[in-house]
Formats: structure tokens, C-alpha cells, sequence
């Protein structure tokens, strides 16, 4: 029996559901190794003393919060387990709202940490590389309050913190434009500080080059991968590792599919040569 | 009551999520409703929040708080009204000075960065020496950093045909860039999955309550 083309796509949409809907019912419980972009990410946490301030930027929206949302999640944890303070910062409007959802998640397992204290929510800013300019002369200028109206300099933790270079490291994750890229020119290329960060699977191989020997990113955690790879460090079973069954099925599924494709080709191609 | 509305918005963004879907069977009247609806509700959700969440505290709340003090912002404010002046055939001509200032703003600012982010540290970045690795495998990745770079770049040097000996490097550059583009392609697979686990884990969870 001859399938026509459209009747083959279905099959494959339906295999692919299928392959993407099982090991999420009946997680397999696959391990992924750990790769250099993102054991530089966790040193860099790791490394950096206690009481530090940080930066987590939301540049995303919820589209891609599928790839994201884990790693802002788990970048949280392990700030917090280190016992720095996080600061988050939008360069996308929707990315407030993203870290209200991330802090809130992690807030479940950190109870002790205090809003204003241990971490704040400085909103969302127009402006992209333009801002982060400004943030590196004044942060008080740029956000004269934080999400919740509390003015800059009633919020304890940001007594010391007057501008980018009073943080230890900034962490960017970004599903576009404005995002790291724009972090890493001004933040790490005018201010010198370490920036690092995730992206989306799609935009990772455009930024791997970055994470050189001049460190313009330390490490970088590219999609589902790289953030399960990052709560495999910190000993999270986060939900980017249980998504990472499905990931891995969907990509053998997807290899058998071009083996398939190429025999029948390559058969066509003999047929018609025969 | 808050219940209701959350369980009434997990049932339509369910609708939402199948009705898109469905597309993938054919094209049908419940894709084009969605759709739509998904096209207008983004419009008319970016309209409210740039006068909400940009004009009105960057703008006009300045301007009525303490308007000598902000008077500077009406700079931009013309600027912008200017902008819109473009939707009227006979003023649109306006246009295309905020255009321009935005255009000789954007690359002043950006030339100097990208020029030190992605040239000066990036051809830093490659002229490393190879053998300044700790093990074996350091050494073949950067010499492999180091032939790829070149042979990539000069895959691009169209000034001299690229016939005898120097399609050799060509050659090699073609099989560096075929690579880059795997890893890239795999990349996009991962994404475009990654949004399907999304959705899914969205109606199994959150709507059919099968995975916790």
C-alpha cells in the first residue's frame, strides 16, 4: 500500500506525540552528562562568596518559559543555597511576571528567605542595550522602586548595590533580543563584570563562541539540556529533568525518521538509475 | 469563585492549545478562530501595556508631576507623534526624521559594541596557543578552533577563484561550516520539542490531571 505524502506526515505527527507524551506519564529516568558550558555556569555560583549580590535578568516571555523557567528556577536555588541575594531584572516586559513565578516556586523550599532581604524584584525597563548602560552608571536611576512600589533605597539588601559593578555576577536568560548578548557587551565588555546565563536551544549555537578564553560568557546552559544538566549539579529534580525523557525519545524518534527518509531516497534514487 | 476562573482558563487555553494543533490534520475552522483571536488579543495586550507600562511612567506621569522639571521629554514626544505621523499620506514625509535619528542613534551605539564583543574578542579568543591545554584532548579542540576559524573565513574570500590548491581550504572550511550547521539543526529539533513538551505537559497536568 502506497501512503500518500500528507497521510505519511500524520502518521509522523502522531508517532511524535506519542513519543513526547508516554515518558512524560511514565518518566524513564535517563541521565544527561554534564558539559563544560554549564560546569562553568556552577562554579561561577559556586565560587562566588557568601551575602554576594546578583542579578538573574528574565528576558523572556512565556513562550519559551518551557526551556527557561527551570533554569531561572535552579540559577535561584543555588544562589540562595550559597546564601546570596538575588536581584531580578526584566529586559522583556513579560519577564516580571516570570520571576514572580520562579521565586515563588523556589520560595516553597527557601521559606526563610525575605523579600527586600534575600531578593527583589526590580520589574521590567525599556530600552534593552541602552538600559543596561545606564544600569552600569546608576541602578537607583533606572529603578527608582522595585515591582512591589518600595523605593530603591529602602530596600535593605540593596544598600551596598549603587551600580552593575557592585554585583558579583549577572545571569541573563534570554530568548531573543534584547538578552545576553546585550548583558555581555556592556555588563562584561565596558563594566567587567561576569556575565553568564541560558538561552533557548535555538539561539545556544550562536552564543557557544562566547564562552572562550577571554570569558566574554562564563558558560552557558543552551535549553531543556542545559537546565537539566544545571539541576543535575546543584541535586535538583527540577522539571527540566523530567522533561529530558521526552527530549531524548522525541530525538530518537526524530533520527530513526531521517534514516527512513534517507533509505527510501537512496532507493528511489536506484530504482530510477536501474 | 477564583477557582472557577482558574479552571475555566485551563479549559480554554486547552481549546486554544487543540484548536492550533488541529492544523496539523488540515487547515480547519477552529486553527483560524484561534488563530485570530490569538492575533488580536497580542495586539490589543501590547497596546495596553506600552501606554500603561512605558508612556504612562516614563511620559505622562512626569510630565504632570513636575512638568519644567521634565520639559526635556517633550523631545520625545514630538519625536513620536512624528512617528505617527506616517499613517497620513500628506504628513508622512515627518516620519523619517525620528526614522533617521532612531537609525543614527541605534548603529553609533551599537558599531563601538559589536566591534569589541564580535571582532576584537572573538579574534582574541582564537589566537591561542593550541598546545596550552592540559591533556590531549584540549590540544585537538583548540587546533581544530584554530583551522576551523580560518578555513570558514577563507571559505568566504571570493577575491580569487578557489581552484588548485587553494580549494583545499575551502574544502576543509565547507565540512567546519556543514558541522556548525548539524549542531545548529539539532538545536532547533531540541527547541521546537521543547515547546511541544510544553504544551503537553500543560494539558496532562494542568488540565487531565494524569502527570503530577
Amino acid at each position: 500500500m502506497k501512503l500518500t505524502a500528507i497521510v505519511e506526515r500524520r502518521i509522523i505527527y502522531s508517532v511524535l506525540l506519542l513519543a513526547v507524551a508516554l515518558p512524560l506519564i511514565f518518566p524513564i529516568g535517563w541521565t544527561t552528562e554534564v558539559s563544560d558550558y554549564t560546569r562553568i555556569v556552577y562554579e561561577l555560583v559556586e565560587t562566588t562568596p557568601e551575602d554576594k549580590v546578583v542579578i538573574v535578568s528574565f528576558d523572556y516571555d512565556p513562550s519559551t518559559m518551557t526551556e527557561l523557567q527551570p533554569m531561572a528556577e535552579a540559577m535561584i536555588e543555588h544562589a540562595w543555597k550559597r546564601n546570596q541575594k538575588v536581584i531580578a531584572t526584566a529586559l522583556w516586559p513579560m519577564g516580571v511576571q516570570m520571576a514572580e513565578q520562579a521565586f515563588t516556586k523556589v520560595l516553597l523550599d527557601y521559606p526563610e528567605k525575605k523579600r527586600g532581604e534575600d531578593f527583589v524584584n526590580l520589574g521590567y525597563k525599556v530600552g534593552g542595550m541602552v538600559t543596561v548602560q545606564a544600569m552600569g552608571r546608576n541602578l537607583m536611576e533606572v529603578y527608582p522602586t522595585d515591582n512591589q512600589n518600595t523605593a530603591y533605597q529602602d530596600i535593605p539588601m540593596l544598600k551596598n548595590v549603587r551600580r552593575l559593578k557592585d554585583v558579583a555576577w549577572i545571569s541573563s536568560l534570554s530568548s531573543g533580543v534584547p538578552g545576553i548578548k546585550e548583558w555581555m557587551m556592556v555588563a562584561r565588555d565596558n563594566y567587567q563584570v561576569p556575565v553568564t546565563g541560558g538561552c533557548t536551544a535555538i539561539s545556544a549555537p550562536g552564543f557557544f563562541p562566547y564562552v572562550n578564553e577571554q570569558r566574554q560568557l562564563y558558560g552557558l546552559l543552551g535549553g531543556l539540556k542545559g537546565a537539566s544538566e544545571y539541576e543535575s549539579l546543584i541535586g535538583r529534580l527540577g522539571s527540566a529533568t523530567t522533561k529530558m525523557d521526552a527530549q531524548s525519545i522525541a530525538h530518537l524518534l526524530i533520527l530513526v525518521f531521517i534514516g527512513l527518509g534517507n533509505y527510501r531516497a537512496f532507493r528511489n534514487k536506484r530504482r530510477q538509475n536501474s | 469563585m477564583i477557582s472557577f476562573m482558574n479552571v475555566f482558563g485551563i479549559w480554554i487555553a486547552a481549546f486554544f492549545t487543540i484548536s492550533i494543533f488541529s492544523f496539523l490534520y488540515k487547515d480547519n475552522p477552529f486553527y483560524k478562530l484561534s488563530e485570530q483571536i490569538f492575533v488580536g488579543l497580542s495586539a490589543a495586550y501590547w497596546l495596553v501595556y506600552i501606554i500603561y507600562s512605558i508612556m504612562m511612567p516614563n511620559l505622562f506621569t512626569k510630565l504632570i508631576e513636575d512638568f519644567s522639571g521634565n520639559a526635556i521629554l517633550l523631545i520625545p514626544a514630538g519625536l513620536g507623534l512624528m512617528m505617527l505621523m506616517r499613517l497620513h499620506p500628506k504628513t508622512q514625509w515627518l516620519s523619517r526624521y525620528p526614522i533617521s535619528i532612531m537609525i543614527g542613534t541605534t548603529a553609533g551605539i551599537s558599531m563601538l559594541r559589536y566591534m569589541k564583543s564580535d571582532i576584537l574578542e572573538q579574534v582574541t579568543a582564537t589566537m591561542i596557543n593550541p598546545f596550552s591545554a592540559p591533556d590531549a584532548a584540549g590540544v585537538v579542540g583548540n587546533l581544530l578552533l584554530i583551522i576551523g576559524t580560518v578555513t570558514g573565513v577563507y571559505f568566504f574570500y571570493f577575491s580569487k577563484k578557489q581552484e588548485g590548491i587553494f580549494q583545499i581550504p575551502s574544502k576543509i572550511g565547507i565540512w567546519f561550516l556543514m558541522v556548525s550547521f548539524g549542531a545548529t539543526f539539532g538545536y532547533t529539533v531540541m527547541a521546537r520539542v521543547s515547546l511541544l513538551i510544553g504544551r503537553l505537559e500543560f494539558l496532562l497536568r494542568d488540565w487531565l490531571h494524569i502527570i503530577t
